[in-house]
Parts: structure tokens; sequence; C-alpha cells
């Protein structure tokens, strides 16, 4: 199997995956079956891609060619092959865990369930592998709409609502914004590749610039920059594997990814240094740190917290990758792998704690460590992490944000990392805290449980390990990451 | 023999065809008459613009008679694509309506039914083809006739006050196509438009001359539905057969806009619409107007068919969008849109007309739980939404791109700001209905699937709207050959 075949098989085999889901929906152990085989082919097709990418090689392959210039065309480099990893090795562990889950909750529509989140690791993979803005755009609406019907999934006027607010603010940003940025940067240089120090250069400057580049940055709403982040914690209506995987992992990490892509291969480093909007950009992301955590601080709702970590963990991406130093684009790669571990491990114990104990508030979670501790230690794992203290995957990221912002001199950014650590510690600690510490309150609502189903531990227990195994063989990501930026680190 | 004649057969066929079916007896007959007429039409069209598709111009002198003095029809690649345009929607939409038809249309009244069809085919067919312009008003007015005759067949009794709002409109449109018409062939005494574009120059700057383009332009106005001459449309369209709505909403705006074109580039010439007459600056703000607020209003409607009619006036909007720039760019994409608007709406419309004769309705209410009831019809809906909003890979995102780039090349920014809010506007009024059909509960359990034969016309439009959105060299290249020729440069 060639490299290019395997980008291809890489996109292709989720959507036979959702056909043979499809047609086996109703036999569900032979259906979940199917959906546990494509995700584990998948990854196998993924890794076998890693050693080309390593090697230093770029394989492309073009799809088709809608007018001259504008083509269908996939293109792997180092940070794409990254998201691909972190995607593909994360969906087998979430069907695992969705197959508990959805079972131990009696959900309907689950054959649904599972296509959509099929194409939506398709076209995951399409954004991750996309050679031009055009094939990343269509790939990004595509996720857009399969994700859809999983924000709506239970039907009722309340899913309704938020899926309204989801596909409103997405879609309509990526049309208003994202489209026209990329037409306008056709129509500036005849081209929509990616190319390494970027494309526009000495193309546009000055005011025209700074809109271009907001264009940008609001294009992409599944970066969840603030004020467009609303439709994020809306999108907790959808049951715990879909706010696990796709919108702790490949909903929003293909936002801040696309965020990376444009910066670094579209308008390139060198020439945002001299501009006045990166700066403001820079900006704005503290400003969506700072104020998410906050908001976080207040929510009593475990997955509506997490929600707002997660815009805040995001804009951590945006952050460090418009410090625009070599070390924080480095940064900025491993924060999408190091924030992807974490944060599913925390979304999986959200979850896990639904299932077995019907709980979704912090208040309620006081002495639940000794009634499900794997659940637990692995919540504090991720919690851990995502604070950013050794030896967990968030320490390594952020050491290389700081060093970055260091090297630069901006201040700025240093103290918001700091402000948000303290932060992100003060909304985790207390959760921590009370399942472990505390007392379970005495009410007649409380009934005896135990761990929740097997396929769910055994899910979380994983990402749990691989956000520890991240900090101690960070090998493979660093040398994706670094060489992004061209092995200037 | 049949290569000399190819343009006046598109246009005898039919017309001849009409009588005869109006004769045949009630039931499928007439159906089946009607059905190889357009199928040998759409074949004639096809091999039409395979012959001019290299630029060139074929002359056709009826009867003999050499023009300027004779009728000369006269068929450049723009004739050909749009004729081509009409003839393959007559003949997707054909296989459609013999279940539609029968079930709305009275037995009685089939074989009229099919008549008034062929009359309005050969009317559009020869606006096409026909190079003289009195002939060519003619031809507007049996459209446009067999049109009314068409619409007040509509099952409600509404339909018969639409089709009078639309004749009382359309009436008056002719009118002062006519007296346009007059007042030119006042000045020049030719009724050739290529003799009429060679004698202008001439004439130019009389006052006449201009009051006789300010009255075609008009004129064609009404009959476009241009902003705020528009408010014959939507009951037109809502109340008229479902078979008509998708035939006269894919063709009827589309000869119409043709007409326009061909009036302002290459009767009267660019120069003088643009230079002198600044008749931009009366296209691009009522188009602009247009595209946002009759996007507004669809997204308040109920009736479905209503809010695709309201959503054709805001389309129709992006068409003369281009032509306001009046660049190549504007034009290819006023062209391109032409046919992929075409395509769009007759596959939602085709999508609704399934959904009425399964349904029995098309309010809104009535669309809920569909997406499970009938999964074909509404993911044929969904999909010509989708082109419908312009996403890539769809027909819409090809002639927005276009529409755009021509906007980029002028630096207008305002115009490119009016594109987006159509564009979003178009998510909302059409995302009401994917989640009523999808996401609430049914209230008819005893709803099927469509028949067959509306589901293969329906997806054939559908997959030519991802292919002409994937594949665009024929169309691109023949807008843009199109356009370079409406500019007097070289195709």
């Amino acid at each position: 199997m060639t490299a290019e075949q395997a980008i291809l098989l890489a996109i292709l085999i989720p959507l036979i995956g959702a056909l043979l889901i499809g047609l086996t929906g109703k036999k569900p152990n032979l259906r979940e079956t199917v959906s546990l085989l494509t995700s584990i082919t998948l990854l196998g097709t993924v890794l076998s891609l890693l050693p080309t990418v390593l090697d230093g090689q770029q394989p492309s392959v073009t799809l088709l060619e809608i007018a001259p210039g504008l083509a269908i065309r996939f293109d792997l480099e180092p940070l794409g092959m990254l998201f691909a990893c972190v995607a593909a090795l994360l969906w087998p562990i979430n069907t695992l865990y969705s197959i508990g889950y959805m079972r131990g909750n009696n959900e309907q529509h689950q054959t649904r369930f599972y296509i959509c989140f099929a194409i939506a690791l398709s076209s995951t993979m399409g954004i991750a592998m996309a050679g031009n803005l055009l094939t990343l755009f269509i790939c990004y609406e595509v996720l857009t709409l399969s994700t859809y019907p999983l924000v709506t999934h239970k039907g009722n006027e309340d899913a309704l609502k938020a899926g309204r607010v989801y596909l409103g603010i997405l879609l309509s940003t990526s049309i208003g914004f994202l489209l026209l940025a990329i037409l306008w940067t056709w129509h500036l240089t005849g081209t929509l590749d990616f190319k390494a120090g970027g494309i526009l250069a000495g193309k546009v400057a000055g005011p025209e610039l700074i809109i271009l580049l907001f264009l940008y940055m609001y294009g992409i709403g599944k970066a969840a920059l603030m004020p467009i982040h609303r439709w994020l914690p809306a999108a907790m209506v959808a049951p715990t594997p879909v706010s696990a995987l796709l919108h702790a992992v490949a909903v929003v990490k293909a936002g801040v990814f696309s965020v990376v892509k444009v910066v670094v291969y579209v308008f390139g480093l060198d020439m945002l240094k001299i501009s006045a909007g990166a700066d403001w950009i820079l900006w704005l992301a503290g400003f969506t740190i700072l104020v998410a955590s906050i908001i976080a601080l207040r929510q009593d709702n475990l997955k509506r917290r997490l929600a707002y970590s997660t815009i805040s963990q995001l804009s951590y991406v945006i952050l460090a990758i418009f410090i625009l130093a070599p070390l924080s684009t480095v940064a900025a790669a491993l924060h999408i792998a190091a924030h992807a571990f974490g944060k599913i491990t925390l979304f999986f114990a959200a979850g896990s704690i639904y299932t077995a104990a019907h709980k979704t508030s912090i208040s309620q979670l006081n002495g639940i460590g000794y009634r499900m501790p794997w659940t637990m230690t692995a919540f504090s794992i991720g919690a851990i992490s995502m604070i950013g203290l050794p030896p967990t995957a968030g320490f390594l990221s952020k050491w290389y944000m700081l060093m970055g912002a260091f090297q630069e001199q901006q201040l700025f950014a240093v103290l918001v990392i700091v402000a948000s650590t303290l932060l992100n510690a003060a909304y985790f600690i207390p959760i921590i805290y009370a399942a472990w510490f505390k007392q379970p309150k005495q009410d007649e609502h409380e009934h005896s449980h135990g761990e929740a189903p097997r396929a769910i531990v055994l899910a979380l227990m994983i990402t749990a390990a691989l956000t520890l195994l991240l900090f101690f063989f960070p090998d493979v990501p660093l040398q994706l990451a670094t060489s992004l930026t061209g092995g200037h680190s | 023999m049949i290569e000399t004649h190819l343009s006046l057969l598109l246009v005898v066929i039919p017309l001849i065809a009409a009588p005869i079916v109006a004769i045949l007896p009630n039931g499928r007959l007439p159906w089946l008459v009607t059905l190889l007429v357009s199928l040998s039409c759409l074949v004639l069209a096809i091999m039409q613009l395979w012959n001019v598709a290299d630029g060139s111009i074929i002359s056709y002198e009826l009867g003999g008679w050499a023009p300027p003095w004779g009728i000369e029809y006269r068929i450049d690649v723009i004739n050909a694509f749009v004729a081509l345009l009409v003839a393959g929607v007559a003949a997707v939409t054909l296989p459609y309506a013999l279940l539609s038809v029968e079930k709305e249309i009275p037995t009685k009244q089939i074989s009229l039914f099919y008549s008034a069809f062929l009359l309005c085919l050969s009317g559009l067919l020869g606006i096409t083809q026909t190079g003289d312009i009195f002939n060519l008003f003619v031809f507007l007015e049996i459209s446009s006739l067999s049109s009314y005759a068409l619409i007040s067949l509509g099952k409600q009794r509404k339909a018969l006050t639409a089709a009078y709002q639309y004749l009382f409109m359309g009436t008056i449109g002719a009118t002062f196509i006519l007296i346009g018409i007059g007042l030119a062939y006042a000045v020049t005494g030719t009724l050739n438009m290529a003799d009429l574009a060679a004698r202008l120059p001439e004439v130019e700057a009389t006052r006449t001359l201009q009051t006789a383009f300010i009255f075609l332009l008009i004129g064609v106005a009404i009959k476009l539905a241009v902003f705020p001459l528009h408010l014959w449309l939507p009951n037109a369209y809502a109340y008229a057969p479902s078979v008509i709505t998708i035939f006269l909403a894919a063709t009827a705006t589309k000869v119409a806009a043709y007409v326009l074109i061909r009036i302002i580039f290459t009767v009267f010439g660019a120069s003088l619409a643009f230079q002198e007459m600044h008749i931009h600056w009366l296209l691009l703000p009522l188009a602009s107007i247009a595209v946002i607020s009759a996007s507004l209003v669809a997204i308040f409607q109920y009736n479905i068919k209503r809010m695709l009619a309201y959503s054709s006036v805001a389309q129709i909007g992006y068409i003369l969008l281009g032509i306001g720039i009046a660049s190549a760019t504007g034009l290819t994409a006023s062209l391109l849109h032409l046919f992929n608007h075409a395509l769009m709406k007759a596959a939602l419309f085709m999508a609704l007309g399934a959904v009425l004769y399964q349904v029995g309705s098309v309010a809104l209410q009535d669309m809920a739980g569909l997406g499970r009831r009938m999964p074909w019809t509404m993911a044929a809906f969904v999909a010509g939404g989708l082109s419908l909003i312009g996403v890539p890979l769809t027909v819409g995102f090809i002639s927005k791109l276009y529409l755009i780039l021509a906007a980029f090349e002028q630096g207008w920014w305002w115009l490119i700001v009016v594109v987006a809010i159509g564009s979003l506007l178009a998510i909302v009024y059409i995302w009401r209905i994917v989640e009523t059909a999808y996401f609430k509960p049914t209230s008819h359990s005893n709803v099927t699937e469509a028949p067959l034969s509306l589901l293969l016309p329906l997806w054939l439009i559908v997959i030519a709207n991802f292919y002409f959105g994937i594949d665009t060299s024929l169309t691109v290249s023949v807008s843009e050959s199109a356009a370079n020729m409406l500019l007097g440069g070289k195709p």
C-alpha cells in the first residue's frame, strides 16, 4: 500500500464503515462489532502513514479538479499527521466507551448515532490531511453537518434549540467569514495550497491584512474564540461520547488545527510578526482563556464546566501560535494532542458518573471517589493534565508555551498562562477534593451504585494512561511538532 | 436535413404537437406524446449546442426570406445554452409529471393540460431561438398565455386569483415590451436584433431610443419578477400544479433573464446601458434589496412552496447582480446562475411535489417527521437546500464563487456582504424544514416514500446539482465564452 492510497483509505474507511453500520442496523451486536472494526482499521491505516511522515516525506494526492486551480487535494504534513493520529487513536477507545454508554442509558436511534460518528471521523481525517483551503473547508462543513444530528440526538425541545445554536453559529461563521476569506485569498494569490512560509507574503498588507486575519479567525468558529464560543456549551446536550470525542477532540481540535494551518501555511509566521492584527488576536485569545476559566469556575453542571474549560484550553493553542515563535508553534501542536487525551478522560469520567449514579452536578459528587475509584482516579489524572502539572501531558505543552513566550518576551502571554493555571486549579481541585475527602450527603434520593459498566471503565483507564504516557514518551509527537517549523526549535 | 433546420424544428415540433395533444382522449396518451416531443427537443438542443460550442453563429432564414426583412433565427452559444436548459428541464419534468398530474389535475382536463404545456415549451424555446425582436415578443406571449392557463389549473381555488394576478402583471409587462419594440422600430426601421444593434449607433442618444430601452427594460423586469415587480410570483408558484411550479421556476424566469441580457448587451449595447443610462445604479440596489428582503420574507413563510418562491425572487437578485457588474466575470456568474439555479429549484420543487403527492400538503407543520417516513425525498430536499445555500461541491457554490470573484475584481465590498447575508438567510429558511422533517415527531403514521417515477427524476436532478458542481468544464466554458461574446470580445 503506497502512502497515497493510505491517505484515500483513511478517508474512505469510516465512510464504508458508516454504510455497513447502516446495513447492520437491525442487529446491535453486529453493528457495534462493525463500528469497532472500522475504527481499528482506520487506526492501522493512519499509523501506517506515520513512518513516511517521520521520514520527512509529504505524500499528496489530488482527487479531482473543480476549476483550474481549484482542486480537492490531500497533502499529509507533520501537523496533520499528529492530528490524524490523535483522532484515529481515540476513536476505537471512544467506540468502546459509546457501546457501554449507549446501552447503559438505553439511548434511542443508536444506528443513526454510529453512522454520524463514522462520517464525522471521515471528515476529521479529511481536515487533517487537506492539501488546500478548499478541501479543508469542505471537510469542515461536512464535520459540522454530520455532528448536528448527534447534538440534537435526544430530539426534545432543548436539544433542538441547542442544535439551532450549534448549526447557526458554525455554519454562519464558516460561510459568512471563512469562505469569504478563502475566496479573497484566492483572488489575491491565485492559489489555495498550503505552503511552508505562507502564500500571502507580499500580497496583502496594512488594514486589509488585519481584516483578512480576523475573517479567518472568526470564520473558523470551531476554535471557539470569544465571542463566538456559545455553540460549544450548547453542544453539551449531546450524549457524553459525542462531547468526549467530538466536542473535546475532533470538532474543536479541527478548529484550532485549522487556525494553526492558516497561520503557518497561509499567512506565514514572518508576515504576521510585523502586523498589529496578530497582537490583537493574541489579546483576544488571552481574554478568552481568562474569561472562559472564570465562567467555568461558576458552573455547577459538570459537563458545562468541562465545556468552558475546553474553550479556554482551545485558546491556549491560539495564544501559543500567535506568540509567533518556533518554540510556541511546537507548543501549539503539542497542546492539540495533550489536551485531547486529558479532556476526553474528563468527559469519559463525567459520562461514567452519569451512567452509574445519574448525577450531573458537581455539588452531588461528595465522596463519590470511594464508590467509583477507577473513574475518579482517571478524572484526577485528566484534571492534573488540564492544570499542567507533571507527570501529565499538559505539563509538556505548557512548558513549551512558556519558553516560547519568554523567548519572544511576550509578558502578556506569560501572565495569562500563569493566571489561568491558577484558575484551572481553582475549578478542578475542588472536584477532586470533594470526590475523595468529603462525606456524601444523606438524602432520600441517594441510591447505592458502584462503578460504571466495564466498557466505560476500560475506556477511561486507557485514555488516562495515555495522558501519563505522553509525558514520559513524547518523542513522536514532539518530532512531528518540531518538523512543523522546519526543525528550528 | 435535420442539421440545417435544427432551430426551426425545436420550435415547430412542440407547436404542432400542442393541438394534436389537445384532441387526444384524456388518459396517458397525451402524456406519452408530450414526453416524446420533449425528449426529441432535448436531443435537438444538445445537437445545436454541439454545433455552436466552438463560437460559431448559425443563421437560419425562416421561409428563405433574407434578413433583415424576413425572420431570422440566429443561434450562438448563449441561445443554445438556454435552449438546452429549457429542453432539459422539460425532459426531466415529464416522467415526473405522469403521476403528479394524474393526482392534481381533473381527468377531463389532462389533454388540455399537456397541450398548454407544449405551447409553453414551444414559446420558451422560440424565445431562445429567434433573432427577431417582434418574433420574440410573440413567443413571450405564447409562453405567458399558456402559463396563465396552466397556473389556473391548480387544485386550490386560490390558483385562479394567482393566475389572474399573473395575467394582470404579465399583460402590463407585455404592453411595455411592445411599446419599447414599437419605439425602437420607429427610430431604426428594423426588427432584426442584429440589424438593430448595427443601426443604433447612428441614432444613439435620442430621447425616443432611451424611452424604448426603458420600456423594454421594465417590461422584461415584470416577466422576470425583479424586485419590486415580483408580487405575482409567490402566489403563482405556490398555487400552480407541482409540475408547473417545477417547470416555470426552472425555465420561465431563466428565459426572461436571457431576454434581459440580450436586450441590454446585444441589442442596445453595454455602452448605452451602463455609460449613458447608468442602469447599474438601478439594477444593483434593486437586486441587493431583492436578495436580502425576499430571503427575509422566505423565513416567515409556512407554505413551503411559497417560501421557495420568495427564495426564487432572491436568487433572481443574484442573476441581476452579475448583470449589473457588467464585467466578463459578472456576466459569467449570471449565466452560470441561470443554469445552476434552475437545477437547484427544480430539485427542491420536485421534492416538494413528492411531499404533496404523498401527504397532500406542503405546510411546514405537515413536514414533521418526514425525514423518517420519506427518507429519499427529504434527503434530496436537503441536497437541494445545500446547493441553494452554496456549499462547495454543489452548483450553488460555483455561481456564488464567480459572483464574489467578480465583486472582488471591482473592489465592491458591499456586494460581497450582500451575497454573504443572502447565503446566511438561506441557511435559516432551509434549516427550518430540515429540523421539522428530521427532529419533530410525525403526525402522519401511514405516510410512505413517494413512487419511483417521482423519485428517479428528482434524484437525476440532485445528481446533476453535484455533477455540475464538481465538473464545471461544460457550464463554465460555455458561460465564459457567452459572456465574452456579449461584451463584444472574441468568444
